[in-house]
């Protein structure tokens, strides 16, 4: 494969191949900022992969209280799934059982636009008739009435589908330390991007996957060309001076803040360099075929 | 562009209906034609070429002038634009508006907002009774859209409001938010007897409490809502001086238990 260079780091010629999926966004909001964090980590909580998850999602990031609707600090989360059925089942299980459930919380949508997912139109009847229904201009609240006062949500939040889920980045380095420091470097970046979300554990992971295995029942399994301690007894993809590869999984709710995640992450690995960071960068495709956005590594260099 | 002013000569000698008044209506129309609109409520014919200057303008900014307390319906079915009127208006004035803006330099007589459903209703003075409320015979009265009372209003506020927000930086009369089915009332100051009488669902919130509230509430305690939070960002674009009411711990009586007893009362914590 052809290779770039950029500050001795090897960029592989190659491209990120990623799927259209459905997309909503919530800003939740708390009586703190650590009580609106606490909410959105438990409601994105075993959401790394739509495959096992049902949905990925994370938290986008802080929303200080001057832009919340309620003037309180809050947090926004991302949600992706590859279908609005999919997409409302997560986001009402979701809610309703992490963010109803979590001290002084508020939920609203996070997106707006012409398409909508029920949000606390569908939670309401937690409130058994109680629940105060509350238009204001053009916003509309439920009230629903527990333990420690009040539950507010927001009617309705807005669907995207023109989300784009799976742009990623290939992170190789002489040790697994190294490797570690370069994704986390990237996966800081890419913190600060927004519309984008890195749903894996710390936004980086590291058990990659091939499609298909030798066992019957297995639809995926590990990605043996990537994997080290293979390299010598399978077509490995890896050269001699690299020791350990991380991946980092990008969802956002457009093309372009794919783009820019990924723009972002590689211009961190390449800022720290090869000597304590990443060696070689690549990025994951299933030939072009499958996904119809291509985010090719040369045109995302810093 | 400049509006499009109405001046009333002297005041009329019948009450005219200016409902045909609205830039939807005048919107195309030349000043000749606009002169011929009929404006009578009596059997003596009036146009609004007899009564009014007119000096042509931008249509969707109208502005009546002169005395126009007896004009009705002023506003009426606005669907946009704005109306300002420099002085008082008639009764009903804003009656099923359902957007756009009118704005009352003076105060308004009763019936203003009546059955509206979008749009915005000012009244720089104060406004008559059942403000927002329904005609008799009507199941709803407001549904929908904000109004703005500076002044005071009258009897019954409210009455029979479905949806929107009513904001009086004043107090108001007896029975404000009669018969409410939803929907939002801030009254500033002291409202008159029995807030709420016989509401079902809504919010009514009395920044200086009542003359006498309803023995057919009952005491929820004193809160900080969040929803109160919500109310005071939408309440301060129209009237920062009612948003304040929201930002200290407010008592809830629910209500009127008389009927479903879905509302709410809100009042100041030491009531």
């Amino acid at each position: 494969m052809r290779q770039l260079t950029a500050r001795g780091v090897r960029i592989d010629d190659t491209f990120a191949e990623a799927f259209g999926m459905r997309a909503t966004a919530l800003v939740i909001t708390a009586d703190s900022a650590r009580w609106a964090r606490q909410a959105a980590l438990t409601m994105t909580g075993f959401a790394t992969s739509v495959i096992g998850c049902g949905c990925e999602a994370a938290i986008d990031g802080d929303v200080p209280g001057k832009r919340t609707p309620d003037g309180r600090p809050g947090v926004r989360v991302l949600l992706f799934a590859v279908s609005t059925a999919e997409l409302q089942k997560q986001l009402q299980g979701r809610v309703g059982q992490c963010v109803l459930t979590c001290p002084g919380t508020a939920c609203y949508a996070g997106l707006g636009g012409p398409e909508t997912l029920r949000l606390g139109d569908a939670l309401r009847y937690f409130g058994d008739g109680w629940q105060i229904s509350k238009r204001l201009g053009d916003r509309h609240y439920w009230r629903i009435p527990v333990m420690d006062g009040e539950f507010v949500c927001e009617a309705t939040t807005g669907l995207s589908r023109n989300a784009v889920g799976g742009g990623n980045l290939l992170i190789m380095g002489r040790s697994r330390k190294a490797a570690l420091a370069a994704a986390q470097a990237a996966a800081g970046a890419i913190d600060a991007v927004r519309d984008a979300i890195m749903p894996f554990p710390g936004g980086i992971v590291r058990s990659g996957s091939k499609v298909g295995s030798k066992y019957k029942s297995v639809p995926a399994s590990t990605n043996d060309a990537y994997c080290p301690t293979l390299r010598g007894a399978v077509a490995t993809a890896l050269d001699d001076d690299v020791a350990s590869v991380l991946e980092i999984v990008i969802d956002g709710l457009d093309a372009d803040a794919v783009a820019a995640a990924m723009r972002a992450g590689i211009a961190a690995i390449v800022r720290l360099g090869p000597k304590h960071g990443a060696v070689r960068i690549s990025a994951g495709n299933y030939g072009g075929k499958l996904g119809p956005h291509h985010f090719h590594l040369k045109d995302l260099l810093p | 562009m400049k509006p499009l002013v109405l001046t009333l000569d002297r005041r009329p000698d019948q009450r005219l209906d200016a409902s045909a008044l609205i830039p939807d209506r005048l919107a195309g129309m030349t000043a000749a034609e606009i002169a011929l609109i009929e404006l009578q409520t009596t059997r003596i014919r009036v146009t609004a070429g007899d009564v009014f200057r007119i000096r042509m303008g931008d249509p969707q900014q109208v502005r009546l002038e002169g005395d126009c307390d007896r004009l009705d319906l002023i506003g009426h079915r606005m669907t946009g634009g704005a109306i300002v009127v420099e002085g008082d208006a008639g009764a009903q004035a804003g009656r099923l508006m359902a957007g756009g803006r009118l704005t009352v330099t003076g105060s308004a007589g009763p019936w203003a907002g009546s059955g509206m459903s979008g749009g915005v209703v000012e009244i720089a003075g104060s406004a008559g009774d059942r403000l927002g409320g329904p005609l008799a015979g009507e199941s709803a009265g407001m549904r929908g859209g904000v109004i703005v009372v500076r002044g005071d209003a009258g009897d019954r506020a409210g009455d029979r409001m479905r949806r929107g927000t009513i904001l009086v930086e004043g107090g108001a009369g007896a029975g404000a938010g009669s018969r409410m089915i939803a929907g939002s009332l801030v009254i500033r100051r002291r409202a008159g007897p029995l807030p709420g009488y016989l509401m079902s669902r809504g919010t009514i919130v009395l920044a200086d409490g009542a003359e006498a509230l309803s023995p057919t509430f009952v005491d929820c305690g004193v809160h900080d809502l969040v929803a109160q939070r919500l109310m005071a960002a939408f309440v301060a674009t129209y009237s920062p001086k009612a948003a304040r009411i929201f930002r200290a711990p407010l008592r809830r009586l629910a209500g009127d238990m008389a009927v479903l007893g879905k509302g709410e009362t809100f009042v100041p914590a030491a009531r």
